[in-house]
């Protein structure tokens, strides 16, 4: 196993990508350029999140990969077994067992604790790029806090749809100061981000930026004050665990049109199941 | 109210070997309040840029043009600017607009620069207009499709719209019908009955006699008709 | 009287060549000013030195502020100047999709302004862009239409009223009517002169077109190679030009 350097990337690299954590961690929401190298997969991958993940891991560390909320999906296996490879950290499936978890699109359920070290993959960091296509203009616009224009885009929303359509990446302000995308969690998560009792870090492989949330950060969802923040839920109890609390997936189950909800957090669902819950789908 | 003291004019056009026009020289003269003043001459004479030296139009080398309290020879733009609005009238042959602006709105806006409400304005207009012969149907139309003599009455109405207490026409009267000309000669009377100091140029002789109290020949400044 | 803008010695060099030398006005409350000159005369420039859009090499640009009173916006902070350039002034570019976001809905063009400066509730952000929209003659049914789908003179109306929302002092125009229809042109400026009496706003118009001046502006700046070459009442530069240039371009307007 030691024909890698500890978690793959040489300590010069894990050295450069800590300062950029500790700087995001100083300035929480402020997005640090960091030096972003080629990772053995490709962009969208989750390259940031591996990187951030390889400059925090230590030997002693108990590694969680979750995709979409599940452990058993390809990206979270193969970013597992490579840590498995390349650190030799133990892995676990189990949240509360985790010391550092790294997450595509989703916030686990049960909540993290003070010790954890929670990792995003980000593939657009800059809430701003999609009304403000000039990289000069929107770092220009978070220095001067100008930020009219983040509700320009609730308010097309609000205009189009009748409400906020917006259902993931849906933008918050952190600490009354910078406004942060963040990465592509359903607005569900938005209200777990805030006052979290863990480590949150947040990775940009492609787009070279780094930014993070200290423990207990206020977070905020922005919106109107006639059309307030709303974390939806999908009006189902879990057809596994019969959770009522969850963010769920809807499952295509044959060729009738025949569907059933579960909860997205495969670990939280089984540990429901095995407490003896069961929703009326379960087998 | 007006008063010109030793006034001198002279063009010089650098686009053709920077000849020098001399207009009008040394004109002295004043008008008070109340009185109407004619200026006489042949054409070319210098009435017409007299007039416009007076409104400020035509910049004035030499002397000083008095209107009130301010040198006009000397004063800043926004100085004119709020002459013009407040203090000094003046009904030019031609009427300038901006396209598409109906007619009742052309002659309230003097009203409504000097702050008068919308309404007032709007009301003041529509008398003007009526005695005018403007037909009410032509009101929420813009001026600039009218015929000349409409156009000439739309000109005089927003003149007469604000009650200026100086005053310059430049032939009001042309191309109007006794009737027409009749109400333009009572505006002019109204005018002097209230104190204006009006200054006009009248190629009508009856007209001219009727409210004219002088008669000052602008020919005896001009350089070369008086030599 | 404070002017509400005081121009002193500005001063644009690109490298050896000048764009505007030397220039110095007073701008006061309700004061309509042209800039007029032909193409490479160095108004564009000036004008962007007055709107803080370039740094000019020497002068000052002191405007009256609503806070603080007279402040030079050359040497204020940038945060200021931009603050200044969402609430106080104005932009109207030549070029509509200049001053447009044309990804984003009509409402929400006008709208931004109002949200840059802290509004938060969108009912009443969506009625005034919808009122704004009525006062520039845009149908307010199309609230919710992209400015890609409207006419040329539509979208310059767009942009005026998504620039006027926060009512603003003093508005800087380059060539706000050019490129559109003279009949299109003819509504604009109608629109603009009401909306200059009736907002008592000030304004700073480049335009190398006469007959603008002369409907809109009070007074006049010509402009040759960088220097101010006349300046005065619009009508008395337009029918007296004392200076060669002056009297060159206004001896070359065709007449119609």
């Amino acid at each position: 196993m030691t024909d890698y350097n500890f978690a793959y990337l040489d300590e010069q690299t894990k050295r450069m990508i800590r300062r950029a954590i500790l700087k995001g961690l100083a300035i929480p929401g402020y997005q640090v350029p960091f030096a972003s190298r080629e990772m053995p997969m490709p962009y969208g991958w989750g390259t940031g999140g591996i990187q951030v993940s390889a400059a925090v891991l230590t030997p002693e560390d108990r590694f969680k990969v979750i995709d979409q909320g599940a452990d058993d999906t390809t990206n979270a296996v193969s970013i597992r077994t490579f840590f498995e490879r390349t650190a030799g950290v133990k892995t676990t499936t189990a949240t509360a067992e985790a010391t550092v978890i790294q997450t595509r699109h989703r916030i686990p359920e049960a909540p993290l604790t003070e010790g954890q070290i929670l990792v995003y993959q980000v593939p657009i960091p800059e809430p701003l790029r999609f009304l403000e296509p000039r990289e000069s203009e929107t770092r220009k616009m978070h220095s001067l806090e100008e930020y009219g224009l983040m509700h320009v885009k609730l308010y097309e929303d609000i205009s189009r749809h009748g409400h906020i359509a917006t259902s993931y990446a849906y933008p918050v302000k952190v600490e009354g100061r910078y406004v942060m995308d963040p990465s592509p969690i359903p607005k569900f998560d938005n209200p777990k981000l805030g006052d979290m009792a863990a480590i949150q870090l947040f990775g940009a492989g492609r787009e070279q930026r780094i930014y993070a949330l200290p423990p207990y950060t206020q977070v905020v969802s922005l919106d109107f004050e006639d059309h307030p923040f709303d974390p939806s839920r999908a009006d189902h109890p879990c057809g596994l665990c019969g959770a009522e609390d969850s963010y769920l997936d809807e499952v295509i189950v044959d060729d009738a049109g025949g569907r059933m909800f579960v909860c997205s957090d495969t670990d939280y669902c089984s540990a429901r199941q095995a407490a003896g819950h069961t929703g009326k789908d379960a087998a | 109210m007006i008063e010109l003291r030793n006034v001198s004019k002279t063009f010089t056009l650098h686009n053709q070997d920077s000849t020098v026009i001399e207009v009008v020289n040394d004109v002295s003269f004043t008008v008070g309040r109340g009185e109407c003043v004619a200026l006489t001459g042949a054409s070319g004479a210098g009435k017409s840029t007299l007039m416009r030296m007076i409104y400020g139009n035509y910049l004035t080398q030499a002397g000083e043009i008095r209107i009130g309290d301010l040198n006009l020879v000397q004063a800043k733009p926004r100085e004119i600017i709020a002459l013009r609005r407040e203090v000094l009238g003046y009904v030019s042959q031609f009427l300038r607009v901006v396209p598409r602006v109906p007619t009742q709105d052309v002659v309230a806006e003097p009203l409504r620069a000097v702050g008068v409400s919308a309404e007032d304005a709007q009301a003041r207009a529509q008398d003007l207009l009526t005695r005018l012969n403007i037909p009410e149907r032509l009101w929420s139309l813009s001026p600039t499709t009218f015929s000349g003599g409409e156009q000439q009455r739309v000109n005089i109405a927003r003149g007469f719209a604000h009650a200026y207490p100086a005053m310059l026409l430049d032939e009001p009267t042309a191309s109007l019908d006794a009737a027409n000309r009749e109400v333009v000669l009572s505006l002019i009377e109204d005018a002097k009955a209230r104190g204006a100091a009006i200054i006009g140029i009248f190629h009508d002789e009856a007209a001219r006699a009727r409210v004219c109290d002088r008669e000052i020949d602008v020919g005896r400044f001009t350089p070369g008709l008086a030599a | 009287m404070t002017p509400l803008l005081s121009v002193q010695g500005i001063t644009k060099r690109y490298g050896a060549h000048i764009g505007c030398a030397d220039v110095s006005f007073d701008l006061y409350p309700g004061e309509v000013m042209g800039i007029v000159g032909e193409s490479g005369s160095g108004k564009s420039t000036l004008l962007s030195c007055l709107a803080g859009h370039l740094t000019p090499d020497a002068g000052q640009v002191v405007f009256d502020t609503r806070a603080d009173g007279p402040r030079d916006t050359v040497t204020m902070a940038e945060p200021e100047r931009r603050m200044l350039g969402r609430t106080d002034w104005a932009f109207v570019h030549q070029h509509a999709r200049d001053g447009l976001r044309m990804g984003v809905s009509a409402g929400g063009n006008v709208g931004e302004r109002l949200m840059a400066v802290g509004a938060r509730h969108y009912g009443d952000i969506r009625n005034k862009a919808t009122d704004w929209l009525d006062r520039v003659e845009i149908d307010a049914a199309r609230v919710d239409d992209r400015p890609t789908t409207f006419s040329g003179g539509m979208q310059q109306r767009l942009q005026i009223a998504r620039n006027l929302v926060t009512g603003p002092r003093l508005v800087f125009m380059d060539e706000p009517t050019g490129g559109l229809d003279v009949s299109v042109q003819a509504r604009l400026l109608d629109l603009l002169r009401g909306l200059v009496r009736d907002m008592g706003l000030s304004a700073i118009i480049v335009t190398h077109d006469l007959a603008v001046v002369r409907l809109l502006a009070d007074r006049l700046m010509v402009m040759k190679s960088g220097h101010v070459v006349e300046a005065g009442l619009t009508d008395q530069v337009l029918d007296d030009p004392q200076h060669a240039y002056s009297q060159l371009l206004v001896s070359s307007v065709l007449q119609v």
